[in-house]
């Protein structure tokens, strides 16, 4: 597309912030490589207008492009959230998960899009490409049990929680001081910290949330939102390094956005 | 040392937009040395609100108040520290910021500013 029409779009967004004019404007943009243009016009948008699952598709086109897979990837569960049948978004799952290696899930996203968009050739080439890589076609109907994420990749359990929104219980549990099951209660008290974060965090120009980090005391705590709807506490004892506890804290958030995908 | 020399040395921190010594139950500045267009009252109302919800999960597990609070979002992030005498050392800061520094430098502060 041509500057003048991106100065046009840009205009018609100025006179009309609420036009819709953002989705030709930040794709122009991307497809031009302003990235970082692009992603402020479809964040922008997107925040206008959070139901729109162009928009997120559109933010997750953009952090793909700009190598960031892991926020692509949750802008892209947003979309299927709200569009479970939402084409791009199986495409673009599909194609970070080959990215990432993990050949079965690609698998599973692009048998869907080909099943939306059986004449899309871009979409069968691909598949066939993951099905030679993964060497093996699932038996129709197999599904891998899911396990709890949490539980899976921790030794040491009971020291990480995963909540919902409304601060109900999902997976994993943490130990009160007298030793006994404190994670309802710390899912009650943790009610409320996605939404506290994000307001901090926009009002004064943080851009979006990633974590909180807690120090002190006899344990440190990570806090991470591993999608728009679940939070996630992980804590270990003071011995472990701040950076180690961070890493293990953005592992468990990863597996713990593979789990909650799967689930739904 | 004063609690303006203590926000100064902070603010002296490259990356720093601003640093509020606030009282922890009503949110209120008591002190700040802020870059301009760093709203001081918003500051200070959200950094105490936040700080509350994360001590009432601690709270819950029989752990003391954290002695330091990062909340980091794409485009920066916001430290506290409480003090003693019910007041919490507060400040923001861009991406490019040494969190390390910037770490030592409010837990410092905190320690020494009252």
């Amino acid at each position: 597309m041509i500057p003048e029409t991106i100065q046009a779009l840009t205009a018609q967004l100025a006179r009309d912030p609420a036009s819709l004019v953002f989705l030709p404007l930040a794709e122009a943009l991307r497809r031009r490589g302003q990235l970082d243009s692009a992603l402020t016009v479809a964040t922008s948008g997107a925040g206008r207008y959070p139901e729109m699952a162009g928009a997120w598709d559109l933010i997750a086109r953009v952090q793909s492009d700009r190598g960031e897979g892991d926020l692509a990837f949750d802008a892209w569960t947003t979309v299927l959230r709200l569009d479970p049948d939402h084409i791009g978004a199986h495409k673009g799952l599909g194609f970070l998960c080959y990215r990432g290696g993990d050949h079965a899930r690609s698998l599973r996203y692009l048998q869907r899009a080909a099943e939306l968009a059986p004449d899309d050739a871009a979409v069968q080439t691909a598949l066939a490409r993951v099905r030679e890589i993964a060497g093996a076609r699932r038996v129709p109907g197999y599904a891998e049990p899911a396990t709890d994420p949490l539980r899976a990749m921790d030794t040491e359990p009971d020291q990480a929680l995963l909540v919902d929104q409304q601060g109900r219980l999902l997976a994993g549990d943490l130990r009160g001081q007298d030793g006994g099951s404190a994670g309802e209660a710390v899912a009650a008290a943790l009610t409320g910290v996605t939404r506290e974060a994000e307001r901090a965090a926009r009002l004064l120009g943080l851009g979006t949330w990633r974590r909180i980090s807690l120090e002190g005391g006899p344990a440190h705590f990570e806090l991470r939102t591993p999608t728009i709807d679940s939070v996630l506490l992980l804590t270990r004892g003071r011995h472990v390094p701040a950076g180690r506890l961070a890493m293990l804290a953005d592992r468990a958030a990863a597996a713990a956005r593979r789990w909650l995908e799967e689930l739904r | 040392m004063s609690l303006s020399r203590s926000l100064t040395d902070v603010t002296r921190i490259p990356g720093v937009r601003g640093a509020l010594v606030v009282s922890r139950d009503d949110g209120l500045v008591v002190a700040d040395a802020l870059m301009e267009g760093v709203d001081g009252q918003a500051v200070a109302a959200l950094a105490a609100s936040l700080a509350g919800r994360m001590r009432g999960v601690t709270t819950v597990l029989g752990q003391p108040e954290p002695v330091l609070l990062m909340l980091g979002g794409t485009e920066g992030l916001l430290l506290l520290a409480p003090g003693p005498s019910g007041l919490l050392l507060v400040a923001v800061a861009g991406p490019e910021v040494n969190v390390a520094e910037l770490r030592l430098g409010i837990l410092a502060a905190a320690g020494t500013a009252y």
